[in-house]
């Protein structure tokens, strides 16, 4: 059953004077959905953000949150929204407390819920030790869970999160995406980044986007189906190439280094063959990796296609 | 949500050191300057006396008081209203009060709101001085208040202008030296004024301190009080008009 789409864009495009930041763009995210927005630096994830969060105004088309346009309607709209931008907009001279206080009022919380919507925001982001500390003197991992915190607070449908783990270390990194994971079992999200490992560990959907233009769409799933007919293999006493070649279904061999190969295949698997063969002939095998199309393989692929000339394709109508 | 913004923007002002220091060093400069006048005062009654019109102490002693207060503020209230947007805008902080549910028009307004009361508690400090002088003497309580409200529609009016130049700029130092001139300019305007033959009137008018000096001498016009309220509208207005139209650019 088709959930209704919480976020709808259609048609939208923005010009710096005549310099198009996003062309065209279209999507919808649906309820529950971790969108994953995957692009280069200057591809227009930052602008497409700040237009969906109404920072921004669109040169043409249309933005809808739940049903309301964030142009026509921007209060209805932005109360449906959580947005953490590239910088997180904190005041460092507050406590954290006071911070997410200040936001609660902002997004119109009555003094009723505001205790508990604060701490709930603050436990859910792991912030309940330091909600008395200055947030100018909190680690930037930290300080970029308050600015998640404030997105949060208000219990939005929708939470846009612009490249959130920049400039964290690899601890902190992992923490925060465990920390969108969680958001997105009640809330959709998305995400932008240029990191690939961040959107294949956090989630369901992605969307690469080059020069303002949708160049592939497609569900997490689908990717990670694509495998690509070859083996990474590791022999001790290897043969020649021309001994692997023969090998049934083997149609292609590459030399990576002396003791590791890659090979191509056609049709079924032939890593049955390979360790029969290496024990039969002593090549003594000792790793044998059936290779996976990464999501890094595929983003150059796209983005380094001259041809393709930024034709919009559907992954899942293509048959990926 | 006015208030929540003009509540964080007063508590921004008095957690920094800026408000408390520019609070004590106009209260040293105006106190000094009352005493002057006292002194002067006491110089001045024998000859007072044989005037027919006999000047009160309102007059010798706190309307010049004001109205070198007004000139002190016109320097200081740049360093006041100079971060009030352009250090939102220069920590990206501005971007929250934009995501949030409020429009232009509430921030704007929540921000004046907090200058605002700033001023309230700068002048309400100062009053206190010639409020001590009731331990002496008599006061024309009419002439104080004129001059209490003149000073709140004044530095309100340097507050707008001081907004608006804020927030057409991330940097703290450009939003002061532009709120500087903008009111030095709408001060010495005057001279020219009276330097231009025929025309004088008309450019007298534009001029801040030239209805501040009136409202000082007690005379409560109608048409000073609008001309401040004219102005603080029309500068509160191009800075919602300036914030809405960088969402354009």
């Amino acid at each position: 059953m088709p959930l209704p789409a919480v976020v709808q864009v259609e048609n939208l495009s923005r010009f710096y004077q005549n310099h198009p930041a996003i062309k065209n763009l279209s999507f919808s995210l649906n309820a529950g959905e971790v969108l994953g927005f995957l692009g280069p630096n200057g591809a227009g994830k930052s602008t497409t953000m700040q237009i969906l969060t109404g920072n921004l105004a669109p040169s043409e088309g249309q933005v809808t949150i739940n049903g309301f346009d964030i142009i026509e309607s921007p209060r209805e709209a932005k109360r449906q929204m959580g947005y953490l931008p590239e910088h997180p907009p904190v005041y460092r001279e507050a406590s954290v407390d006071e911070y997410l206080k200040y936001c609660a009022q902002l997004r119109g919380i009555n003094k009723q819920s505001m205790r508990k919507a604060i701490d709930e925001s603050k436990q859910q982001c792991g912030l309940t030790d330091v909600g008395q500390r200055l947030i100018g003197n909190l680690s930037k991992g930290y300080q970029q869970r308050v600015g998640i915190a404030q997105t949060i607070i208000h219990n939005p449908s929708v939470i846009v999160l612009d490249e959130p783990t920049v400039g964290l270390d690899p601890i902190q990194m992992r923490d925060i995406r465990r920390l969108i994971k969680t958001l997105g079992q009640d809330h959709s999200v998305i995400l932008s980044t240029h990191i690939l490992s961040e959107v294949q560990a956090t989630c369901d959907r992605v969307q690469i986007i080059q020069q303002g233009e949708l160049i592939y769409h497609s569900s997490i799933e689908a990717l990670n189906l694509s495998q690509v007919p070859s083996f990474t293999i590791g022999l001790n006493q290897p043969p020649t190439i021309e001994q692997l070649k023969q090998l049934d279904r083997v149609t292609r061999v590459d030399a990576i280094d002396e003791h590791h190969f890659k090979l191509f295949f056609d049709g079924e698997s032939p890593a049955q063959a390979i360790v029969e063969q290496s024990v039969q002939q002593q090549w003594e095998l000792f790793e044998l990796i059936p290779d996976q199309r990464s999501l890094e393989d595929l983003f150059i692929e796209l983005t380094q296609d001259e041809n393709s000339d930024g034709a919009s394709v559907d992954a899942e109508e293509a048959g990926v | 949500m006015i208030l929540t913004i003009a509540k964080r923007e007063i508590s921004t002002l008095f957690l920094s050191p800026l408000a408390w220091i520019v609070l004590a060093v106009v209260q040293v400069l105006l106190g000094y300057m009352f005493l002057t006048q006292i002194d002067n005062f006491f110089l001045l009654q024998p000859q007072l006396l044989q005037l027919d019109n006999i000047p009160g102490v309102t007059d010798i002693v706190i309307a010049p008081l004001f109205s070198l207060a007004a000139i002190i503020l016109l320097m200081i209230m740049p360093l006041i209203t100079m971060r009030s947007i352009a250090e939102e805008k220069r920590n990206k902080t501005l971007t929250l009060l934009i995501s949030s549910p409020i429009s232009m028009t509430e921030i704007v307004l929540g921000k004046f709101l907090g200058l605002f009361f700033f001023v309230f508690i700068l002048v309400s400090v100062l009053m206190l001085m010639p409020l001590s002088l009731f331990i002496g003497t008599a006061i024309d309580v009419g002439k104080l208040l004129s001059i209490y409200i003149s000073m709140l529609l004044l530095l309100s009016s340097f507050a707008a202008i001081g907004l608006y130049l804020s927030s057409l700029t991330e940097n703290q130092t450009i939003a002061a030296v532009g709120t500087f001139g903008a009111l030095l300019m709408l001060w010495i305007i005057d001279w020219i004024g009276e330097a231009l033959p025929g025309n004088q009137d008309v450019v007298s008018y534009l001029s801040l301190l030239q209805h501040h000096q009136t409202m000082l001498e007690g005379v409560f016009n109608t048409a000073d009080v609008a001309y401040y309220l004219i102005f603080i509208t029309v500068f509160l207005v191009l800075t919602i008009r300036q914030l809405d139209r960088e969402r354009l650019l």
